[in-house]
């Protein structure tokens, strides 16, 4: 056991930390980077073109797609490295980490070419369609159809959870095209054009007060058959490629709220005490940091799996899962420590521009977002520990004879 | 970077594993459990026999010159084992107290015969309930007072013993056991495959251990340190097997017409023993590595081991009777011995107020 990088890694680790401390802003504390909307968006846009511009974009995709040619264990230093700086990458992540990997595998030689190195130096935004109103955990019941004229295949349905989709000029959209198959078998999958007129983009405002999700329409959306990632029928399969891709992409940076609450823990006075000082608090913080630091460990350990040429597997599911769950408890508590005053949401009065009162409401969405607690569970019974799956009502079925339920359309 | 065993230390994994799976069975357990003896000498001689109470002693004192690593994996499967010998006592806290702490004239005469398995030392500190508070007193006369509970206490030939000395400062001293000051009482305890004892001291003859700067409150906090490294393995041994088992009943056993392991209510409580299982897994990694290294945050990474694998440890044996149903409750299946294990390792060398003010403390304290 050891932490030392190899010496090509050590090397490197100096370069990225040369380029960020010239090119980016260290960070002082570990807040989010507040202000969202079309402001961000331009920020996040242009950090990514001059990240693309020194060679550290994708750094694990190769280089006639836009890449560095590196291997994952450089991404992991990258990773390490720019957690340290005030850096925006909210919309880019789903591109570049979900559907980067499935357009890699399933794309023709001359749509990679075209579209991927476009999407590495943030030239192009992507987002992925999958969710739909009565599609969610079950999102092989997905409805939105596609149907081949020639060449091209017409897309008419409706998407939803869609983050970033009014700031994206692609998407990797899933479709049912054959209705009369079981739900798994009807499916293919396809890249779309999102800057044409068959495609209506409605924001969703979040219980938090948020935007960053979207309803997606589509009426007679055109995608040429060039277009199409896999068979067709053999849409599942290119889903599951995406969504483990998302699940890795998100399980080393899926947020906790532990460091927010030692932070505040240290810093702040409670009825004239350190609020450091109080059982309470101090027994929760052992809790939680036990958590923290396990998964902190415990990416180690799927780094070395990964490093040693495995790969990292549904493990990657545990990160998402207790990271969300203890982000929600964490602002909870916070806000409860504060007494009265904790109510008030207002970044100039409240601890920590206000942190906690907003995770108290975005909390909900992260338990939600990219599979759900027990989605989550399911994933680490069936997948990990091998346990029997739930039988289900639709086995076998085709998909047009499935019984629905009155509550899809919310 | 390489958060793994190396292949070496996997292979003396298995090697224990496959040895423990043959010679420490459940029933095996159960001999000691049902009340025949204090521990089970055929083991005990056995595992003396492969040298792994010799493992961490240096070459020069009769040991194998081993590392803490090799002894971390050899932990993990005397936890899956349930193994019940005095191994933690004499091993983790005996051995390592005078490897650390003893002059070399203490060295040269406990250790090779740690090593060889001639003596069996035990760790004396807790004097009844609450946090250790040490009111046993060391005088010319020699020691005087009570230590409550002492795993092992009933079968080790000397302990290594927490006292106030003359300036009324704690100080670790060597205590022979079969000395006529010494009185001993075999206690009833939560998990009976584990023993535990009185001890009572009055003008017991003991030595300071160390010579010229003997082992004080320092000492006792770097060695409950290694101990909660160790410890934590042996828990997360436990879990695994408990969650195992649990996990293979569940599958057999059928209700309403389907395995009981694929109602999602079971489902996601194996889902939720496996979450901490894999958290408490890599902090005791984490903890292992600290220890091996000797890293200047081996305090925190202990203390957040033996927390998480604490929590992990009972989350797990309960969780695991309640999934085996009403059988889960009987003395015929093997669930409460995990359940009482899981009490048992949880408050030895302290329970888990005295682990996470010791894991807040240090983390304050960190930068």
């Amino acid at each position: 056991m050891d932490f030392k990088d190899t010496p090509e890694l050590a090397a490197f680790r100096q370069d990225v930390r040369a380029w960020l401390d010239a090119n980016a802003e260290r960070r002082t504390d570990n807040l989010n980077m507040g202000m969202e909307g079309e402001q961000a968006f331009l920020e996040g846009k242009a950090w990514y073109r001059k990240k693309a511009e020194a060679g550290f974009a994708c750094l694990t995709w190769p280089k006639e797609y836009g890449g560095a040619g590196l291997t994952s264990l450089h991404d992991v230093v990258w990773t390490q490295e720019v957690v340290n700086y005030r850096t925006r990458d909210a919309q880019f992540v789903i591109g570049i980490g979900n559907c980067g990997p499935a357009i890699m595998h399933f794309a023709n030689e001359e749509a990679k070419r075209e579209l991927l190195p476009r999407m590495a130096s943030a030239q192009d935004v992507w987002c992925q369609l999958f969710s739909e109103p009565s599609a969610g955990s079950d999102v092989a019941g997905l409805r939105t159809s596609a149907q081949r004229e020639g060449d091209h295949w017409k897309i008419n349905g409706q998407k939803i959870w869609t983050s970033g989709a009014q700031y994206s000029d692609y998407g990797v959209v899933l479709t049912r095209t054959d209705p009369g198959v079981s739900k798994y078998k009807g499916l293919t999958m396809f890249m779309i054009d999102m800057r044409q007129p068959g495609v209506e983009v409605r924001p969703i405002k979040q219980m938090d007060g948020g935007q960053h999700f979207n309803e997606v329409f589509f009426h007679d959306a055109v995608v040429p058959d060039a277009y199409r990632l896999g068979d067709v029928g053999g849409g599942w399969t290119g889903a599951l490629t995406v969504l483990m891709s998302e699940r890795l992409a998100i399980s080393g940076i899926q947020p906790t709220g532990f460091p927010q609450f030692l932070d505040v823990v240290k810093s702040l006075e409670l009825n004239g005490e350190p609020m450091a000082s109080d059982p309470i608090v101090r027994d929760r913080l052992a809790t939680w940091y036990s958590q923290y630091a396990g998964l902190q460990a415990a990416n180690k350990r799927m780094i070395t799996a990964v490093a040693q040429g495995g790969i990292a597997g549904a493990e990657a599911s545990l990160g998402k899962l207790v990271g969300a769950v203890m982000n929600q408890e964490i602002a909870n508590f916070v806000c409860q420590l504060f007494g009265q005053a904790g109510v008030i949401q207002d970044a100039t009065l409240s601890p920590a521009r206000a942190h906690f009162q907003e995770s108290v409401l975005f909390a909900p969405g992260v338990r939600l977002a990219g599979g759900t607690d027990e989605v989550m569970r399911n994933i680490l019974a069936e997948q990990v520990l091998g346990l029997p799956q739930e039988p289900r009502a639709d086995k076998g079925m085709a998909f047009k004879d499935i019984p629905t339920g009155s509550a899809g359309a919310g | 970077m390489n958060f793994e065993f190396s292949e070496e230390q996997r292979f003396i994994r298995d090697q224990a594993r496959n040895f423990l799976s043959q010679e420490c069975s459940t029933p095996v357990v159960r001999e000691v459990l049902d009340g025949s003896g204090s521990f089970h000498r055929p083991l005990w001689d056995k595992i003396i026999e492969l040298g792994w109470t010799a493992m961490a002693i240096p070459e020069e004192h009769g040991g194998l010159g081993l590392g803490y690593l090799e002894l971390c994996v050899i932990a993990e499967e005397l936890g899956r084992a349930l193994a019940p010998i005095p191994f933690s006592s004499s091993v983790y806290l005996a051995t390592e107290a005078l490897k650390h702490w003893g002059s070399q004239q203490q060295k040269a005469q406990y250790l090779p015969r740690l090593a060889a398995g001639e003596l069996i030392g035990c760790f004396a500190h807790a004097e009844g309930l609450g946090k250790p508070c040490v009111d046993a007193a060391a005088g010319k006369a020699g020691i005087a007072g009570s230590k409550l509970p002492v795993a092992d206490g009933d079968i080790a030939d000397f302990a290594i013993l927490s006292a106030r000395n003359a300036d009324d400062v704690v100080q670790l001293y060597i205590v022979d056991l079969a000395q006529s000051g010494v009185r001993r009482e075999a206690l009833s305890s939560l998990d009976p495959s584990r023993s535990q004892a009185r001890i009572d001291l009055q003008n017991a003859a003991a030595e300071p251990l160390g010579d010229a700067d003997p082992a004080g409150a320092e000492a006792i906090d770097s060695l409950l340190d290694c101990a909660a490294v160790l410890l934590a393995f042996e828990q997360i041994g436990g879990c695994q097997a408990a969650m195992d088992s649990g996990i293979a009943y569940t599958k057999e056993r059928y209700a309403f017409g389907r395995p009981v392991a694929s109602f999602q209510a079971i489902k996601h409580k194996f889902a939720d023993m496996f979450v901490a299982l894999e958290l408490a897994r890599s902090n005791a990694y984490y903890g292992a590595w600290a220890l091996s290294s000797d890293a200047p945050d081996l305090p925190l990474a202990a203390a957040t081991a033996r927390v998480s694998a604490t929590d992990a440890y009972y989350l797990i044996s309960k969780e695991n009777i309640q999934a085996h149903g009403g059988m889960g409750f009987t003395w015929e299946f093997d669930c409460h011995l995990y359940y009482r294990r899981a009490q048992l390792l949880s408050s030895q060398i302290g329970a888990m107020p005295l682990w996470k003010e010791r894991l807040v403390t240090h983390l304050l304290h960190a930068a």
